[in-house]
C-alpha cells in the first residue's frame, strides 16, 4: 500500500446516504479475479443517468467525493474501495461509513474521514457553487481545509479537525503491510495454538 | 478483571486475544475461515505475490455459491468470467491445500449454510468470511462477522485479525410472535426501528422471550440480516435448542470431547449485571409479516398496513427517491402491490424448516398466471432432505421451478436476475437498486409471505392463505 499523507484536490459531491456498496460496484464486476482495473465500473448503474455528478465534467478529475451518511454500507465487497481509489478519488468525506467499508478503505489506503454532518454539508454546498474549490486533507495534523477557486491562498472556508484512530493512521502514514507487521508475533500465535481447547472443529 | 460481569460477546473476545497493545487494536485468533470464490481470488494471489502459505488450512473451508448456476449441474458454466472464477477457486485450493465443496460436491451449498450443516459453526468460536451475512453463525453464540478481500488474505496467511473492541448492543424482544409472524418478520421490524446503521461499531446480542423461542433456523435468519442494521455482528446466547441441532452433526464434538465441549458452552451466557452500551427493547406479541416497500432493508410496512407517503417519513428525500425507484405511489394498501416474481432462497431463508413452511402454504394451489416463481434450496443437504419429504413435488405441481443450490437471485452474479422493471416477493436480504438486477424491484418477506404472494399474484395476508 502506498503512504497517505496529505490529499489535496477538488471534490464531487453525492449528497446521498445509504449508499451501498452494491451501488458502488455492480455484481457483475465482481467476477473478475484481478485486483485492478475497477477504476470504470464505480457508480456503473447510476451513470446511466446524464444527471448523476460523476457525469458532470466539472467534478471529472475530483480526487475527494463528499457525500451521505453511512457510506458503504451492505456487501463487505472490497471491489468498492479497489474502484473508487482506481477511478481517482483518494478520501472520502462523509457523517459516517459502514464498519466493513471503513475497514476495507484502511487496508487499501483510502482515507475515510468522518465529520458531522453540518460541516459535510457545507462542503457539498461549497462544491456545487464552486466545482473547482480546493479541499486539502492533512493526515497527520487530522485536519481539513476547503478555499474557493477564486481565492487559493486565501483563508479556508471550511476548516474542520477530524479524528481517526491512532493504529489506522499508522498504517496509512507508514503505508504498513499489516500482514507482516501481524506475522512478527508468530510466536504468539504459536503459543495461542497450543492453548486452543482440543475439541474444536477442523475442517481437514 | 475476569472476574468482573461480562456479555457473551466480551467472553468470546477476551478468549481469542493473542496479542494486546496499548493503541492497538487486539490481535483476534480466528477458529473457522469460509470461503468463497468472489472475494478470495486477490486474497490467494496476495499470498503467492509475497511467498506466503495458507497457515491452518485445516481451520479454512471453501465452497462456490455466488456464481454457481441453478440449473442441471452437471452442465458446464456457461458465463466465461464465472466459469473462470470457479477454477480458480478450485486451483487455490488445490495449491493451498484447502478443502472445498465443490460445484460437484453433495455437501456444496452458500457458504453460511455449510458450516452449520457439518456442525463446524460451534458457541463461543470466531467465525470470518468474506461475506457480510457472516454474522449469520452467530445463531450459535459465536462471534462471527464479514471482512474485506485483504483481510481474507491477512487470515489465510495468519489465521488471525485485528480488530478493535466493538460497542455493545441488546436488542430484546419479549412476548411471543404471533402464529404467522416469523423470525424474518422479526429482524425486518428490528432494522426498522434501529436504522440501517443503528448497530454500527456495535455487537449485538438478540435477547428475550421471542429470540429464545425460536428455533436454531429462525436464529440463523436473524443473526444474518444484523449487518443490515449495520452491526459487526449478531449472536444469540447458546441454549439446549442450539445444543440438539448440533449434536450428532460430523464436525460436532463427539463422546467425552462433546461433554468437554457442552461445560464450555453453557458458560457462554451474559452474566447478571454485565453491561451494555446501548439496549433497545421490543415486545414481539405487536409484530405483523412485514413486506419492504423501498430500497433499503429499514423501509418496511406490515402487510396490513400501506406504504407510508414520503411525508410521513423520517426522511422525505430518501423515500421520494425509493418510492420512484419501486413503481409505488405512497399511500397503496401492502395488499395491491402486484408482483412478477417470486424468489424463495438465499443464506437468509433457504434452510429446510423455510422450504417447509412455504410448501405448507403452497400445497394443492396454483402460481398465479404471469408470475414466475423459483424455489432455490440453500445447499444440496436441504435439497436432498426437501426431496426426501416430496417438497419438491409440492412446489413444482404448483408451478414453482425446482433449482439447484447456490445464492443465486439473491444478488443475480449468475444467470437468475430480474429484468427491469421486475417485481419480486423475495425472501433475501437486500432490496437495494438494482439488486437482483439492474432495474429489479425487490420486496423483502418471509418464505410463508413468499408463498402466498407467489399464488395470489399479489401480497397477501399469509396467515389467511394457510
Amino acid at each position: 500500500m502506498r503512504p497517505v499523507r496529505v490529499v489535496t484536490g477538488s471534490m464531487a459531491p453525492l449528497d446521498r446516504g445509504d449508499i451501498d456498496t452494491d451501488q458502488i460496484m455492480p455484481k457483475q464486476f465482481l467476477k473478475r479475479i484481478e485486483r485492478t482495473g475497477f477504476g470504470q465500473f464505480v457508480f456503473h448503474d447510476w451513470r446511466a443517468q446524464p444527471d448523476f455528478v460523476l457525469n458532470d465534467e466539472r467534478y471529472a478529475g475530483a480526487s475527494v467525493l463528499v457525500t451521505g451518511p453511512n457510506f458503504g454500507c451492505g456487501s463487505s465487497r472490497e471491489h468498492a474501495p479497489w474502484g473508487l481509489q482506481q477511478y481517482g478519488f483518494e478520501a472520502i468525506v462523509a457523517p459516517s461509513f459502514a464498519d466493513i467499508f471503513r475497514g476495507n478503505c484502511a487496508t487499501v489506503g483510502l482515507l475515510c474521514v468522518e465529520l458531522a454532518p453540518g460541516p459535510v454539508e457545507r462542503l457539498i454546498e461549497l462544491a456545487r457553487r464552486d466545482p473547482a474549490a480546493r479541499l486539502r486533507i492533512d493526515l497527520p495534523r487530522q485536519t481539513l481545509e476547503a478555499r474557493g477557486s477564486d481565492a487559493p491562498g486565501g483563508p479556508a472556508l471550511v476548516r474542520e479537525a477530524f479524528s481517526v484512530d491512532a493504529f489506522t493512521k499508522r498504517l496509512l502514514l507508514e503505508g504498513l503491510d499489516e500482514i507482516a507487521l501481524t506475522l512478527v508475533d508468530d510466536r504468539a500465535i504459536a503459543g495461542y495454538e497450543q492453548r486452543r481447547p482440543d475439541w474444536l472443529p477442523t475442517t481437514g | 478483571m475476569t472476574d468482573a460481569p461480562r456479555t457473551i460477546a466480551e467472553k468470546i473476545w477476551d478468549r481469542h486475544v493473542v496479542r494486546r497493545r496499548q493503541g492497538e487494536p487486539d490481535l483476534l485468533y480466528v477458529d473457522l475461515h469460509l470461503v468463497h470464490e468472489v472475494t478470495s481470488p486477490q486474497a490467494f494471489e496476495g499470498l503467492r505475490l509475497a511467498g506466503r502459505g495458507v497457515r491452518r488450512p485445516d481451520l479454512t473451508l471453501a465452497t462456490m455459491d455466488h456464481n454457481v448456476p441453478t440449473t442441471d449441474r452437471r452442465l458446464p458454466v456457461a458465463d466465461e468470467l464465472s466459469a473462470r472464477q470457479m477454477d480458480a477457486l478450485a486451483a487455490n485450493c488445490a495449491q493451498f491445500g484447502v478443502r472445498l465443496f465443490d460445484r460437484g460436491s453433495d455437501r456444496q451449498g452458500i457458504v453460511h449454510m455449510i458450516g452449520p450443516e457439518q456442525g463446524l459453526t460451534q458457541p463461543g468460536m470466531t467465525i470470518v468470511c468474506g461475506d457480510s451475512h457472516t454474522s449469520t453463525h452467530g445463531a450459535f453464540g459465536a462471534l462471527a462477522f464479514g471482512i474485506g478481500t485483504s483481510q481474507v488474505e491477512h487470515v489465510l496467511a495468519a489465521q488471525t485479525l485485528s480488530q478493535s473492541r466493538p460497542g455493545l448492543m441488546a436488542v430484546e424482544v419479549d412476548g411471543e410472535l404471533p402464529l404467522g409472524v416469523t423470525a424474518k418478520d422479526l429482524i425486518l421490524r428490528v432494522v426498522a426501528e434501529i436504522g440501517t446503521d443503528g448497530g454500527a461499531g456495535h455487537v449485538i446480542e438478540y435477547r428475550g422471550e421471542a429470540v429464545g423461542s425460536l428455533s436454531m433456523e429462525g436464529r440463523m435468519t436473524v443473526c444474518n440480516m444484523s449487518i443490515e442494521a449495520g452491526a459487526r455482528a449478531g449472536l444469540v446466547a447458546p441454549d439446549e435448542t442450539t445444543f440438539a441441532y448440533l449434536k450428532g452433526r460430523p464436525r460436532a464434538p463427539q463422546g467425552a470431547a462433546w461433554d468437554a465441549a457442552l461445560e464450555d458452552w453453557r458458560g457462554l451466557v451474559t452474566d447478571e449485571g454485565a453491561r451494555f452500551d446501548r439496549v433497545v427493547r421490543l415486545d414481539a406479541s405487536m409484530f405483523e409479516p412485514t413486506v419492504t416497500w423501498g430500497t433499503t432493508p429499514a423501509m418496511s410496512a406490515p402487510v396490513t398496513g400501506r406504504v407510508p407517503r414520503p411525508e410521513d417519513t423520517r426522511d422525505p428525500e430518501q423515500a421520494r427517491r425509493a418510492l420512484a425507484y419501486m413503481g409505488l405511489a405512497g399511500g397503496e394498501a401492502v395488499t395491491d402491490i402486484r408482483i412478477d416474481r417470486v424468489f424463495l432462497g438465499s443464506c437468509t431463508n433457504a434452510r429446510i424448516e423455510d422450504l417447509r413452511a412455504a410448501a405448507e402454504i403452497v400445497a394443492g394451489g396454483r402460481v398465479a398466471d404471469d408470475v414466475r416463481a423459483m424455489v432455490v434450496p440453500g445447499s444440496y443437504p436441504v435439497k436432498l432432505q426437501a426431496e426426501s419429504e416430496g417438497l419438491h413435488e409440492v412446489f413444482t405441481a404448483a408451478g414453482f421451478e425446482w433449482r439447484e443450490p447456490g445464492c443465486s437471485m439473491c444478488l443475480g452474479m449468475n444467470p437468475d436476475i430480474l429484468a427491469p422493471g421486475e417485481r419480486c416477493a423475495s425472501t433475501s436480504n437486500r432490496n437495494f437498486e438494482g439488486r437482483q438486477g439492474r432495474g429489479g424491484r425487490t420486496h423483502l418477506v418471509s418464505p410463508e409471505m413468499a408463498a402466498a404472494a407467489a399464488l395470489a399474484g399479489r401480497f397477501v395476508d399469509c396467515r389467511g392463505a394457510r
